[in-house]
């Protein structure tokens, strides 16, 4: 068994000719949740997009399960993509569906199973996240924590290796927040999928998480398990992981000086 | 502004034309020579037939009604000062069949349908549902934009037709019913005027490509959309303004060929 299920090699991204990666190396264990944390801007969702094949990377290579991501053809990423999962920090649900035509929409458009066994199948995974209830439901009228449910459910429903997590907790009740951080866990442990978790939560994301990248202005800050995180010598990581709204990263944005500005203007 | 500045925001707005062009043309490639799924795509096609086509019937079927009145009404004025109120059925069908009809059906399947596609795919783009359907592995080239492009071709030649239709009737009632033009006189002499391959026939065609123009329009200006509020109303707008503009452009262009002068 292979150790590594993502493996990311001098990668560079750039937008608008700003580099929001320069040269960054990541691997995501097997069977792991790995936790890439940072301030919001800094490409943590963009980094999901180039692991799902959405954006291409100026340079570098991004293996997801052996196979190089941006140098697949059309055809071979759409298949790629049916072993990959991405819980999006909307939901992304489709408006015009109720729950249980969501969750089921991967196997109608998929597979030619027969209509009771995806019934039965969308009502398994609607039982996992607790919202087999809500199946008529349409998207409007759930909450933001219940949408995210849903398209956990329909994240999964197709059983896919690796499970991408883009901001879960952003937005969330405490209770929802518990709800989720549990699900994530769970389908870790119970199917073996390998999870990347992307947020700037730091209680919630080093309470579940086995190994953590910390990264920021297109670097990777640091890494090792939440422990080691924990107590990490780096300002920069202390100053994250315990909200401090002044330190190495300055609470202005860069200005010319105070009195002068203030002269100047009268 | 320096001479220089100007120069280079003009090579700059040339470039970004260029690029949406070629995003367009390369759109406009991947979304025809699809894969065919018959099963799959069918029932999709079919229900965007009826959002598109269906559901615009009655703004057709009234302006063409009216239209045809008018024309009626300002036709049989004219025809009245060389006594030759009797050719007022031909001028109806001929204006109708070659022009209106495919002019004005498009404009309004524009206004109507193209401006609700390209809302409805920019939102898709805005709320991730595209971007969603990727990550499951669905093209959704092929599930979103594919079936409302075919439906887009297919209902606005059959929009056209019933608007000529209505068109001749409303100017029928108008200048028989009401203005007392002889009946016979009236279909008649449509009859005998209007030919089938050069009058029926090539307003069919001008309706077949404003049907592929208004609908690449609108599902490319969606799709390419900034996913952002203000992105989805000014993509809404130049869907309905390139759409409306390139139709009669491009209707001045098909009837210079089609009366031979190229």
């Amino acid at each position: 068994m292979r150790d590594n299920w993502v493996v990311i090699k001098d990668l560079s991204y750039y937008r608008a000719g700003k580099p929001i990666f320069k040269k960054v190396n990541f691997n995501i264990p097997q069977g792991k949740i790995t936790a890439i944390m940072g301030p919001s801007g800094c490409g943590k969702t963009t980094l999901l997009r180039l692991i799902g094949g959405q954006l291409s990377p100026r340079r570098g290579e991004i293996f997801v399960n052996e196979k190089n991501i941006p140098r697949l053809s059309r055809r071979q990423l759409y298949h790629a993509r049916q072993d990959m999962g991405l819980l999006f920090q909307s939901g992304a649900l489709f408006t015009n569906l109720s729950v249980f035509e969501n969750v089921a929409f991967p196997l109608r458009e998929h597979t030619h199973l027969p209509e009771e066994f995806i019934h039965d199948l969308v009502l398994l995974k609607l039982e996992a996240v607790g919202l087999r209830g809500a199946r008529n439901l349409m998207p409007y009228a759930l909450s933001g924590g219940m949408a995210r449910r849903v398209a956990l459910a329909r994240t999964i429903v197709f059983d896919p290796k690796l499970i991408m997590y883009d901001e879960p907790f952003t937005g969330l009740d405490p209770l929802s927040m518990g709800a989720i951080s549990k699900l994530i866990k769970e389908l870790n442990e119970i199917l073996g999928v390998t999870s990347i978790l992307v947020s700037h939560d730091v209680q919630e994301t080093l309470k579940i998480a086995d190994y953590v990248y910390m990264i920021s202005e297109g670097h990777i800050m640091g890494e090792g398990t939440p422990e080691e995180i924990t107590k990490h010598t780096s300002p920069w990581i202390q100053q994250f992981i315990r909200g401090l709204p002044d330190g190495v990263v300055r609470f202005h944005y860069p200005a010319q000086n105070y009195q002068e500005d203030l002269l100047g203007e009268s | 502004m320096s001479a220089f500045a100007w120069i280079r925001r003009l090579g700059h707005w040339g470039l970004n034309c260029c690029a949406r062009v070629g995003r367009a043309g390369i759109f406009l490639f991947l979304t025809i020579f699809r894969f065919p799924r018959p099963v799959r795509s069918f029932p999709l096609l079919v229900e965007q037939i009826y959002v598109e086509g269906v559901l615009s019937l009655s703004i057709i079927v009234v302006s063409g009604l009216f239209i045809g009145m008018v024309v009626g009404l300002q036709g049989y004025n004219t025809l009245s000062k060389f006594n030759a109120t009797q050719q007022l059925g031909n001028l109806i069908a001929l204006s109708v069949v070659r022009e209106l009809g495919p002019v004005v059906t498009a404009l309004l399947f524009a206004g109507r349908a193209g401006s609700a596609l390209t809302a409805e795919i920019g939102l898709m783009k805005a709320t991730e549902q595209l971007a969603s359907m990727e990550m499951m592995g669905i093209d959704p080239l092929w599930r979103v934009i594919s079936p409302r492009f075919w439906a887009g071709v297919i209902s606005l030649p059959m929009l056209a037709a019933i608007f000529s239709i209505v068109a001749i009737l409303g100017g029928y009632l108008i200048g028989v019913k009401w203005l007392g033009v002889d009946a016979g006189a009236f279909w008649n002499n449509m009859q005998s005027s209007v030919d089938f391959k050069i009058d029926v026939f090539n307003g069919w065609i001008k309706s077949c490509v404003f049907g592929v123009v208004v609908t690449w329009i609108a599902v490319f200006q969606g799709y390419d959309c900034e996913p952002t509020s203000e992105g989805i109303s000014r993509a809404t707008t130049h869907s309905v303004v390139y759409a409306s503009l390139i139709v009669l452009g491009l209707d001045f262009i098909l009837t210079t060929m089609m009366m031979g002068g190229w």
